[in-house]
Order: C-alpha cells, then sequence, then structure tokens
C-alpha cells in the first residue's frame, strides 16, 4: 500500500479564527478515507488545502507525490473533486455540462457511458436547474470523475439527499472505489462514515482527535457494554449487582438495564439461568462510532440527514 | 443503480484550444437561452434603430452635422450603446452570478483554468456583439437608407477596439462586484453617464467644446467617435484608438487582478 494524499501538520487560519490547527494524516491508496466531525471543525478547509484550492499557513500536502499549489495543472488532471454548494448554470443541461467538461481534461472518461451509470442517461436534455436534488448531486458525482481521477474527494455527498437517494449513492461510491479510485469522504453522518469508510478521522477544533476503522473507534470509546432485558419473574437487584464483572443496574419499566465490562453478558445470563429467570426481549447495545463521537468531541453526532453547513 | 462503474477511458492530445472553443460555444448556447440576455443586448438595440428610423424628420439631412442626418450620426451611437449593454450589463451579471452560486469554484477545480473561463465569456459576448452591429448596419442601410460604414476597414479596427475597451471595464466590474446585484448596480451607474457622453440623448457635435473635450476622453465618447469616423469615410485618429486601448489595458490589467473566484 501507498500513500496517495500525505497531510503534515497543516494549519490554516481566517483573520484571528483557527480553521485547521494542526491536521495529520495519510491515504492509502484503494481505501475510502472518511473525515468526520461537528460543523466547523475544518473538515472542508482541509480538503480544500488538498484540493489546491486554499493556500496552508503551515505544514505539508502531498496528493499523488504532487504538491497541490504549485502542481495545480497536472493535480487537477488527477484528482476528481464534488464540492459542497457548487451548481451549474440554471440552464446547462446535463448532457451539455458532461460534454463541456470532458472537454478539460487528457484522458476524460466516455461522458454518456458516465451517465448511464449514474443512472442520469433519461436526463441529458434536462436543464439543470429542473433537476431534483439528488439528481443535481449525481450530476456533480459525474463531473468529479470525467476526468478518470485516481483520487476523488467528496465533500458532504449526501447532505440533502432523501434516505433512499442516500444508500444508492453509497452504493455509488463503493463501485467508485471497486474501479480503483482512491476516496475522500467528508462527512458529518456517523451512518454514512460506518457504512462506508476503512479508516476514519475525526477532526475537531482544528485537530485530528483521533484516527482508526470506524469499528476500532467505537470499542476505544466505550469499553462498557449495556444489556437490557425484561426478566421473566421479578427479580432482586442484588443478584446482579453482587456480580464482579456489572458495574451499574437500573430500571425503565419493566425493562432491566445492566451495564458491565464485556464478560457482563456472561455472568448475567449464568445467573438468571441459576435462577431459572429467563431474559425475554433481551438486547445487547454494542458502542457505535456516535458513543466514540460523543466521547470524543462532548457533543453528539448527526445520525439522520439535515441539511448542515461546515467550512 | 448499476454495481459497478466502467466507463471507457477516451485517451487524447490536450487539446487547449478545443476546451476554449467548447467553453465559448457553451456561454453563447446559455446566452441565447435566456429572454432577458437577448432582450437587453440584442433585441433593444435593434428596436431603438426601427423607432429613430420611422421618425422622418430624423432622416433629413442637417447642417448642423455637415449634411449628415441624425440617422446618420445615431447608428453609430446605437452601436456602442450595445457594445455597452452586453459589457456593463449582461456580462458581469452572468460572472457575478457564477461566482455566488459556485459555478466558477466548480471550474477552479478542472484543469481548465481561469484565463479561459474568461475568454470565453468574452468571445461569446462579442461574437453576440458583432452579430448585433451587423443586423444593426444592415437594418439602418435598408430599413431607413443610411450608408452603411464608408471607411470599412477602419470601422473594424474601431469596433475591435472598441469591443476590448468595453469588455475589460465589464470585467472589471465583475470582479469588484460583491453580488449580481451589486454588478447591476455598478453597471447601470457606468452605463448612463458614459452613454451621455456617447451622444445617446443628445448629439456630441451639438454639445458645448468642454463636454465634447470631456466626451472624446470617456472609452464610450472615443468609441462613439471612431466608429461615427469610420462611418462617414475616414479613418479613426490614433488619439481615438490610443484612448480606447489604454482603457482596455489599465481595466483588463486590473479586473486580472482584483478577480475572484468566491
Amino acid at each position: 500500500m501507498t500513500a496517495v494524499i500525505d497531510v503534515r501538520q497543516l494549519h490554516k487560519t481566517y483573520g484571528d479564527t483557527v480553521a485547521v490547527a494542526d491536521v495529520s494524516f495519510t491515504v492509502q491508496q484503494g481505501e475510502i478515507f472518511g473525515i468526520l466531525g461537528p460543523n466547523g471543525a475544518g473538515k472542508t478547509t482541509t480538503v480544500e488545502c488538498i484540493e489546491g484550492l486554499r493556500k496552508p499557513d503551515g505544514g505539508e500536502i502531498t496528493v499523488l507525490g504532487l504538491d497541490p499549489r504549485r502542481h495545480r495543472a497536472e493535480l487537477t488532471q488527477r484528482l476528481g473533486v464534488q464540492l459542497q454548494d457548487s451548481r451549474l448554470p440554471d440552464q446547462l443541461e446535463v448532457g451539455e455540462a458532461l460534454e463541456l467538461y470532458s472537454a478539460f481534461y487528457r484522458t476524460p472518461a466516455d461522458w454518456r457511458e458516465l451517465m448511464e451509470v449514474l443512472g442520469l442517461s433519461g436526463k441529458s436534455k434536462t436543464k439543470f436547474a429542473k433537476l431534483s436534488g439528488g439528481q443535481q448531486q449525481r450530476v456533480s458525482i459525474a463531473l468529479a470523475l470525467l476526468g478518470s481521477p485516481q483520487v476523488a474527494v467528496l465533500d458532504e455527498l449526501t447532505t440533502g439527499l432523501d434516505p433512499q437517494a442516500r444508500r444508492d449513492t453509497w452504493e455509488l461510491i463503493e463501485s467508485i472505489r471497486d474501479r480503483g479510485v482512491t476516496i475522500v469522504l467528508v462527512t458529518h453522518f456517523m451512518e454514512e462514515a460506518e457504512r462506508l469508510c476503512d479508516r476514519v478521522a475525526l477532526i475537531d477544533a482544528g485537530r485530528v482527535v483521533a484516527l482508526d476503522s470506524p469499528a476500532a473507534l467505537a470499542e476505544k470509546a466505550q469499553a462498557e457494554q449495556r444489556i437490557r432485558f425484561h426478566p421473566s419473574v421479578l427479580i432482586d437487584d442484588s443478584m446482579l449487582t453482587s456480580l464482579p464483572d456489572v458495574t451499574s443496574v437500573s430500571h425503565s419499566g419493566d425493562v432491566v438495564v445492566v451495564t458491565g465490562n464485556s464478560n457482563a453478558l456472561n455472568a448475567v445470563m449464568s445467573v438468571l439461568a441459576r435462577h431459572q429467570v429467563v431474559a425475554e426481549q433481551l438486547r445487547v447495545e454494542q458502542a457505535s462510532l456516535e458513543d466514540a463521537f460523543l466521547k470524543l468531541t462532548g457533543r453528539p453526532g448527526q445520525y439522520h440527514g439535515q441539511d448542515g453547513e461546515n467550512r | 443503480m448499476a454495481a459497478t462503474i466502467t466507463a471507457s477511458v477516451v485517451s487524447r492530445e490536450p487539446a487547449r484550444g478545443y476546451a476554449l472553443w467548447r467553453l465559448a460555444v457553451t456561454e453563447l448556447k446559455l446566452f441565447l437561452r435566456e429572454r432577458m440576455r437577448i432582450a437587453f443586448g440584442v433585441a433593444l438595440p435593434l428596436l431603438l434603430v426601427i423607432i429613430l428610423g420611422s421618425i422622418p424628420a430624423l432622416s433629413k439631412p442637417v447642417k448642423a452635422y455637415s449634411g449628415y442626418t441624425f440617422m446618420d450620426i445615431y447608428v453609430p451611437t446605437l452601436i456602442a450603446l450595445s457594445g455597452a449593454l452586453l459589457s456593463f450589463m449582461a456580462m458581469p451579471i452572468v460572472l457575478a452570478g457564477y461566482r455566488e452560486r459556485g459555478v466558477l469554484r466548480r471550474l477552479q477545480t478542472t484543469p481548465v483554468g481561469p484565463v479561459r473561463v474568461l475568454a470565453a465569456q468574452l468571445l461569446a459576448n462579442f461574437a453576440v456583439w458583432v452579430v448585433t452591429a451587423i443586423a444593426m448596419l444592415v437594418l439602418a442601410r435598408f430599413g431607413y437608407g443610411v450608408a452603411l460604414p464608408r471607411q470599412l476597414a477602419g470601422f473594424v479596427v474601431a469596433a475591435l477596439i472598441t469591443a476590448a475597451a468595453l469588455l475589460s471595464i465589464g470585467l472589471f466590474v465583475a470582479a469588484v462586484a460583491p453580488s449580481s446585484k451589486g454588478a447591476q448596480a455598478i453597471g447601470a451607474l457606468l452605463f448612463y453617464p458614459l452613454m451621455f457622453f456617447a451622444g445617446l440623448w443628445y448629439p456630441v457635435a451639438g454639445m458645448s467644446a468642454t463636454l465634447q473635450h470631456i466626451s472624446h476622453a470617456t472609452p464610450l465618447g472615443a468609441a462613439n467617435q471612431a466608429l461615427t469616423a469610420a462611418a462617414q469615410g475616414h479613418w479613426p485618429t490614433g488619439l481615438q484608438l490610443l484612448t480606447m486601448a489604454g482603457y482596455a489595458v489599465a481595466f483588463g490589467l486590473a479586473a486580472a487582478r482584483f478577480f475572484r473566484w468566491e
């Protein structure tokens, strides 16, 4: 595996505001790398520096061995970019846009095929303004892929899409990766990062606070597990609290909630069996990326789609 | 949605001129799709030729204008007017709108580069102006008996330099305007006084000496002077052409210096 993107100690301020304090990470070839964080964490600024759209105040960036500012002409040939909040002229037809943009590249993909793959072939003659949000987003993805890039940076890809369009887009991203394109995905949706990313950099207040696979991040965040069940007969709490693996027991209506370490489930099940209590509607809650987000940033992450601004 | 992406790659030598050509053609298509842009940039100047041409008194020779008719004097002015409408109003509003809506930012992420984006915009508006100007000359000639430019080569040279001066000023407006609404306001602020000095409301030949001097120093005044001279059979003077070339260079450089992509 070779590093496709190398960001070292990136620093960027806007006037008095520090947008990125200190961000370092590397992206390996062929992976889907997530940049996750609350609004205003510095995610977009970070990727704009990678794209060469902004000049870092400190640190070093190489993308495909190129300096994003000094080798802009070459980089734009090999790096596909999907920006948040960018549109096409209202009166421009989808087919015209793709044909126009493919004229910019040395090795353009066949834009007609790309339209078909993205489910836009019936929309060739449709003007940009007449497309739905999901369709506009797919045009945007098509434009990012037109130059047959080796790396694609996708910023807030599914913001503003309905759940079905979002799932379709996820499938599409996976198929782009299968084609050998390295992908950097900026998002503030936990679900999206969990579903798509091989590794995630969690950015908060301009710093990388964690960097690992989504599952490993979740595990680190919470060693405890939570067990919920409905006991078949009334039980005495002390039966559970006396177990060394259990840290707390509480009640929520008829439901008993037990927290404890990774052995707690075994211990609870065997003590219940000994007392011939059946645990009905048993649920074991594993920590999620959202728990990691909450623990590391002190803020709840967004699980469900809402429009969000960030920079 | 398809499970795999297998779009094939079309390899070819980078053709720099091709990208510019496609951009310019696209901008031209977009121009022709906007009724407002056609109405102001193309239809309004032609309509003015028809309205003024239909007033019999304006087609009679006037002694104060060395025997030329009002129409003879007005056609070059109206040609300058159509160039000013395109350069000060249509183009800056479009470019500022592109900036507002992220169209320019998206182009910035591609290899096309800023120079070709602006050049395409200039080419498209220039093409519209050339067609409009020819239509105005033909309409005036065959509808209202106004002679075609007697010094045709001089007229073409004057028109080219006029276009360069006006479009550079338009680019500058697009560069400094905070928004498309701002571009509209600045364009209008420039348009009305400059058109006064081009003799839109009152022929320059009838102005006081001071006003005539000021007129000759303004871009549209110099344009009007050069176009009128060529229409009447004389080569535009070096001063007229240099005045416009000066505006073209100054505002072109300022536009390049101040242009923002977002």
